[in-house]
């Protein structure tokens, strides 16, 4: 595989063949793959933790959606860049190094601006090192290719797992608190009877609502788990 | 006495799966066949009881503002708390690294039986949660060890029974959309409504 890869760059050098086009047909498949058909949260099964703990309200999820895609971005992009220096018996060390310093600095910077919304997220934020995209990413994808792919191959991983969960959120919110991003939507309205479903700010609600958000992006995309 | 009921609530009314969603990934991937569930399930008992007490003494010796102080007097405004994920998820890996050598060792037939999922367990979020929680909730070292046994056994109930779940659900008709994931996300749903029925008792 190696030769190969070196056989390749020396005809490249030889000829000087035109430099990919920044957004070409593969890298924006590998952007927009994650989003539906090979989505982390609903086909791989990945990050659900985070996924469901801080989908009560849509502001702490939007803050969360937006952590995980700056550390998936990051860290793809650094071990990408080390990827050929890493030995391969200590890369799973390597890697969580790597992931448990952004997430650190994610957790800084949060405390030091945005303290109220640290303490809703509490621990979360720290399991953002053990949501299991950021670890797959890094083995599956930046362990192999160059960083600028890396860097889309992380956006859209992360946007695929941003989407998902402020959906949930939205339903969770919208159904549980009858508000959106905080706004009384239903009082705004004028429907002020509006029942808030109490399953719904529950965990019971979140299983329920991914569980039916799975089966319709399924259906729609046709995957199947057997 | 207080030991004893932050096990108990770590087992049924804060379940690390039910309540705090934590540990989904293998709780969801592991969960097939009662067997395996039974195995990771113990594993993580395990793992638990032991990396919760040693990242206690971490953090009450090394981490915490002024902890340092049994150095001397100089060390004793230092404050290292940001390094907690660091350090927390290192003793993990270790720990779990360590755990995998001992039972290899000591009993070749439970190390085979775990097999894959002695590795998998350093990035369960159960484990790292657990500690976190730990540190929230300001336990003292007696009581982090309880809370650490209290949420392996609530993490192997929680696994072992939908694992015999799933196993059921073979034999019944459910939609292809809902095949695998969907279906399995509902079921822990229903059965998260099953274990709210804990939340009355006081303890």
């Amino acid at each position: 595989m190696s030769n190969e890869a070196a056989v390749v760059e020396k005809v490249q050098e030889v000829v000087k063949a035109p430099a990919e086009p920044l957004l070409s047909k593969r890298r924006k498949k590998i952007v927009s793959d994650p989003l539906s058909e090979d989505n982390p949260i609903t086909v791989q099964v990945l990050g659900i933790c985070s996924a469901l703990a801080v989908t009560v309200k849509m502001e702490p999820t939007l803050v969360m959606s937006v952590a995980v895609v700056f550390v998936i971005v990051f860290s793809n992009l650094i071990i990408s860049l080390l990827r050929n220096t890493i030995p391969n018996r200590v890369r799973i060390i390597v890697q969580l190094a790597v992931i448990a310093t952004l997430v650190t600095l994610v957790s800084e910077v949060l405390k030091a601006y945005y303290y109220d919304m640290f303490k809703v997220l509490s621990v979360f934020v720290g399991l953002i090192i053990t949501n299991c995209i950021v670890m797959g990413r890094l083995e599956a994808y930046a362990m192999g290719n160059k960083p600028y792919d890396s860097i889309l191959d992380g956006l859209g991983s992360g946007f695929g797992y941003a989407w998902i969960i402020l959906t949930v959120a939205f339903f969770r919110e919208l159904l549980g608190s009858g508000s959106i991003f905080d706004f009384k939507i239903f009082e705004a309205v004028g429907w002020y009877s509006f029942p808030n479903n109490g399953l719904m700010v529950d965990p019971v609600g979140a299983f329920m609502v991914l569980g039916i958000l799975i089966w319709v992006q399924r259906t729609k995309t046709g995957y199947v788990e057997h | 006495m207080e030991a004893f009921n932050i096990a108990l609530r770590g087992i049924f009314i804060d379940n690390m799966i039910f309540a705090y969603f934590l540990g989904m990934c293998s709780f969801l991937a592991v969960s097939k066949k009662v067997s395996t569930a039974l195995g990771l399930g113990l594993a993580v008992i395990f793992v638990l009881s032991i990396t919760v007490p040693v990242n206690w003494l971490l953090q009450e010796f090394i981490l915490k503002e002024g902890a340092l102080s049994w150095l001397g007097a100089d060390f004793a405004t230092i404050d290292l708390t940001f390094l907690q994920f660091i350090m927390f998820i290192a003793v993990i890996a270790s720990m779990v690294q360590l755990v995998e050598m001992v039972i290899e060792k000591v009993s070749p037939a439970l190390y085979g039986s775990l097999g894959i999922f002695l590795p998998l367990i350093a990035v369960n979020c159960a484990i790292l949660g657990s500690s976190l929680f730990m540190v929230q909730r300001d336990y003292t070292i007696v009581e982090a060890t309880s809370f650490g046994f209290g949420s392996g056994v609530g993490f192997f109930l929680a696994i072992v029974a939908l694992a015999a779940i799933r196993e059921k659900l073979k034999y019944s008709r459910v939609p292809n959309g809902l095949k695998g994931l969907g279906i399995t996300m509902l079921i822990t749903g229903l059965m998260g409504l099953a274990f709210k029925s804990f939340i009355g008792i006081a303890l």
